[in-house]
């Protein structure tokens, strides 16, 4: 696939420098809803993106098929697709393949073949391997191995849609408005160096893990060699995608909660170290002597969803905005406050996160486990 | 017999300034500057001058300057002067020409070559003055990962003793016995203000430095100078040394002059006799046996300290590294073609190993594809001039940075390269008291701190420039690096861009 590398990348820079607009709203009590007021939002900070990649996650989106890997493939040639269906049928038991619905689209020029499938691993993976590993490693396979396709979403009951284009025309054109999910993220991209590729837009997503991502990691020299230790291989590079590999080692390889993994990707300075307890101190001394590697540097705030959970995080000098809102159940993060107003007027509450604090909203299961955890132990109700 | 060696360096007296006071005489150890009483005049011996520059600080009218002897030979460039002089010199005594100081060859100084980025536009950087930038550093041996008690978030991982460094920037392995006790003194009390660690090299510590043994990496050589259980305890890491980038495959030898009654105690040999270090360790013929001298030592230290393995860059570092850190290294020690000695035949020090720079990124690279660069910290030596070459070295992928050279002219050395001499007018490289108590620790340590201070404001501001304010963000960050006027190949082994791409 280097056809894809090289429009990602074509300049062969370090990697594609890009700035952005972040949205992300979730219902903590798991109701889903309508796309419409998350691209009301988005497109109000068309400013910030340059029609050059705009993207949506939904998370709850296919309750029919909640228990079967969906897969979002772009294709470059109808090719390409025979061959991944091939591939497909080989390696997965093939439940359902549709192509996604799209409309015509002023903005939209040339959009790739989009289709979906939903896949069950059944038992082709080898013993001892773990579903989600046997599935990331055959998109990696896919992505690299497959010319003029590329897998843009691969988790269960959840789907990515982005492109090239203003996230507000992306929107209309993948028919955004007709679909429901309780939890949302959107971007809207301004990439410098590169025309812009389909795939190369947000959110970027592996298994069901997806991240929005809005500004420039200067550590990315090193978090990208510190992950090809461990076999990721950053085909795309892009800041995102070398947060989206973290989250995935650490979170699911490594078995580390949210409120760990922020202290590795923005975690607090040696004198505030110091003045913590001594547990305190332990953890965060020894997170940041062995994750050091994976401290993400420079101005970035994320966005990272999974099943269930939505996380906004800055880096540890916020040198990039991220505001939140918080109505009844309802979690807003955006990049600018009068997004998340635009939307929902009369907020309970709204407020900027310190640097490298982590927002972290959860569905509701039980009273003890409230649906927003946040610093100061506010109660959503 | 007669010597056919011309002088190197021109002594000019001002007659007009000098004032007869001899200081000079006084200041010069190498026999210069003589009073001669009948004419009330201070001349000079000018074929003994080093051209060390002392008796030029030290002459209260600024009388005295020292030129190269311009003496001019015909033009060849396969026979240089240099190349004809030694020749002279070998012809003359019979022996091996013995040197100070690191290789002063033309080989390519990589450092030069390397260029790094700064944030523009797209990326603010960060200014040192008004955000926090760390330069905190922990050596020691890693894990994979970490372990944490899912609901209590309790750390379930505990790691191999770590060392912290507020400085990526330590002092190398200088003996006391080459260098003099008030060296040690300055070193180990510089290290213990700027938070950062000095080494003893291979002749023990003297009783008098146990204090700052909370600072201080002790060494195992071949030779085990004053190697006991008090010296491992005080310790805050071991370094066994196996090789030195001046002298790569070979031992050392420090003559019976040089053993006073302290030096002699401090390395547990009787008085006068030469120390001779051998040329490998003994007990060391392979890697398996590498790995029992380190467990040795950790279980003689309660595995409360990291044991470190220090040897010379030669062609397969890489490959060697990795064995090294297999058997059980915590820190891996490399230094460079154009680390220093106190004395190391010529020929040697000048052909035999490879650049600093090379090996870093070799070895750096290669514990990566192995996947074991966490278990080891890295630390380069050999000609670190500045705090702009230690700033690329972490760029390649080095943990920290040890100087040696770099230490002594902040005490005063000019390179003189006559370490080997016992003679040194700065009083670093010597065991004569007098000489000795030229470098006075409460100003060494001074000069030193000041140094790494200085550095360290430095390292901020680039690293502020290209908008990191943590060190470990830049460690082995290659993309911060672009190469000038090298090779394809050169490009390819050190892992950087050309610039402009
Ligand atoms: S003090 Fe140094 S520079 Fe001065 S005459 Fe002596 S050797 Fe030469
Ligand atoms: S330590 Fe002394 S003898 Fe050695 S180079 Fe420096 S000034 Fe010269």
């Amino acid at each position: 696939m280097r056809g894809i590398i090289h429009l990602n990348n074509p300049y062969g820079d370090d990697k594609a420098i890009e700035s952005c607009s972040i949205f992300g709203m979730m219902d903590t009590t798991g109701r889903r809803f309508g796309g419409r007021d998350v691209i009301r939002a988005i497109a109000n900070m068309h400013d910030r993106s340059n029609g050059l990649g705009g993207g949506f996650a939904v998370y709850g989106i296919y309750p029919q098929y909640a228990s079967y890997y969906a897969f979002h493939l772009m294709y470059l040639t109808v090719e390409a697709r025979w061959d991944v269906e091939e591939y497909l049928k080989q390696n997965f038991n093939l439940i359902w393949a549709e192509e996604v619905p799209t409309q015509k689209t002023s903005g939209i020029v040339d959009p790739p073949l989009v289709w979906r499938y939903f896949l069950e691993v059944g038992n082709l993976r080898s013993e001892g391997q773990s579903e989600d590993d046997y599935v990331a490693n055959r998109v990696m396979e896919i992505d690299t191995k497959l010319e003029g396709a590329f897998v843009f979403s691969s988790g269960k009951d959840m789907g990515v849609f982005k492109g090239v284009g203003y996230p507000e025309d992306i929107a209309h054109f993948f028919c955004l408005d007709s679909y429901e999910g309780y939890l949302w993220t959107a971007h809207g991209r301004f990439p410098t160096n590169t025309p812009g590729w389909w795939g190369g837009a947000h959110p970027f997503n592996i298994l069901d893990w997806t991240v929005i991502h809005n500004g420039e990691i200067s550590s990315y020299g090193i978090n990208r060699r510190y992950l090809e230790q461990f076999g990721y291989q950053c085909t795309f590079e892009t800041d995102s995608e070398v947060v989206a590999y973290a989250v995935d080692l650490l979170m699911r390889r490594h078995e580390l909660p949210i409120e760990i993994v922020a202290r590795i990707m923005a975690p607090p300075f040696w004198d505030q170290i110091e003045r913590m307890s001594r547990a305190e101190q332990d953890l965060c001394r020894t997170l940041r002597q062995v994750y050091g590697s994976l401290l993400l540097n420079g101005p970035f705030t994320v966005i990272i969803a999974h099943q269930g959970e939505m996380i906004g995080l800055t880096d540890r000098i916020r040198l990039r905005p991220l505001t939140v809102g918080v109505k009844n159940s309802m979690l807003y993060l955006s990049s600018e406050e009068s997004s998340i107003r635009l939307v929902c007027p009369d907020l309970d509450k709204a407020w900027i996160p310190m640097g490298g604090e982590p927002i972290v909203g959860r569905l509701k299961i039980s009273e003890e486990c409230p649906g927003v955890v946040m610093p100061q132990e506010v109660e959503v109700s | 017999m007669k010597t056919y060696l011309p002088p190197k360096f021109i002594v000019d007296r001002n007659p007009s300034r000098c004032i007869q006071c001899q200081v000079c005489v006084n200041q010069c150890s190498f026999d210069v500057h003589y009073y001669d009483a009948d004419d009330d005049e201070v001349r000079s011996h000018e074929e003994n001058c080093v051209g060390c520059h002392r008796c030029v600080i030290f002459c209260p009218t600024q009388a005295l300057t020292i030129e190269r002897n311009p003496l001019d030979y015909r033009e060849n460039y396969n026979w240089r002067p240099e190349i004809i002089e030694d020749i002279l010199r070998q012809a003359e005594t019979g022996g091996v020409i013995i040197t100070g100081m690191g290789d002063d060859k033309r080989q390519r100084i990589y450092w030069d070559h390397l260029v790094l980025n700064a944030s523009q536009v797209t990326n603010p950087s960060i200014d040192p003055l008004r955000e926090p930038m760390e330069l905190r550093t922990y050596l020691g041996s890693k894990p994979e990962r970490v372990e944490i008690e899912p609901d209590s978030l309790e750390l379930k991982t505990y790691l191999a003793p770590q060392v912290e460094l507020d400085v990526p920037v330590m002092f190398a392995a200088m003996s006391y016995g080459a260098v003099s006790l008030n060296v040690h003194e300055s070193l180990a009390r510089a290290a213990t203000e700027s938070g950062t660690l000095w080494n003893t090299g291979e002749g023990g510590l003297h009783p008098k430095l146990y204090k700052y043994g909370h600072n201080t990496i002790v060494q195992v050589a071949s030779g085990r100078f004053g190697v006991h259980p008090q010296y491992l305890d005080v310790a805050r890491v071991i370094e066994i040394k196996i090789g030195q980038g001046a002298k790569p495959g070979i031992g050392g030898h420090l003559p019976g002059e040089k053993v006073s009654a302290e030096v002699s105690l401090t390395r547990m040999i009787p008085q006068g006799t030469d120390a001779l270090s051998p040329a490998p360790h003994h007990d060391i013929y392979s890697i398996e046996d590498l790995a029992q001298l380190i467990y040795a030592l950790k279980e003689a230290t309660n595995y409360q300290k990291p044991v470190a393995v220090k040897i010379a860059a030669v062609h397969n570092s890489a490959a060697i590294a990795s064995g090294m850190v297999r058997a059980g290294a915590d820190i891996i020690v490399l230094d460079g073609l154009r680390g220093s000695t106190g004395a190391a035949p010529k020929i040697i020090r000048d052909n035999v190993g490879i650049p600093i720079e090379l090996a870093l990124a070799s070895v750096d690279e290669r514990l990566r594809q192995e996947g074991i660069r966490n278990r080891a910290s890295l630390i380069v030596s050999g000609g670190i001039r500045n705090s702009g070459d230690v700033v690329k070295a972490i760029a390649l992928g080095a943990d920290a940075i040890y100087i040696a050279t770099a230490a002594l002219i902040a005490l005063g050395c000019t390179v003189c390269q006559q370490c080997h001499t016992g003679k040194c007018a700065w009083g670093i490289c010597t065991q004569d008291p007098k000489l000795a108590k030229r470098v006075n620790p409460d100003i060494g340590s001074r000069r030193l701190t000041n140094l790494l201070r200085g550095w360290s404001l430095e390292i901020k501001d680039m690293l502020g420039g290209m908008g990191i304010n943590a060190l470990e963000s830049l460690r082995g960050n290659r993309l911060h690096l672009r190469g000038v006027g090298l090779t394809d190949t050169e490009l390819e082994i050190l892992g950087v861009k050309m610039a402009g791409s």
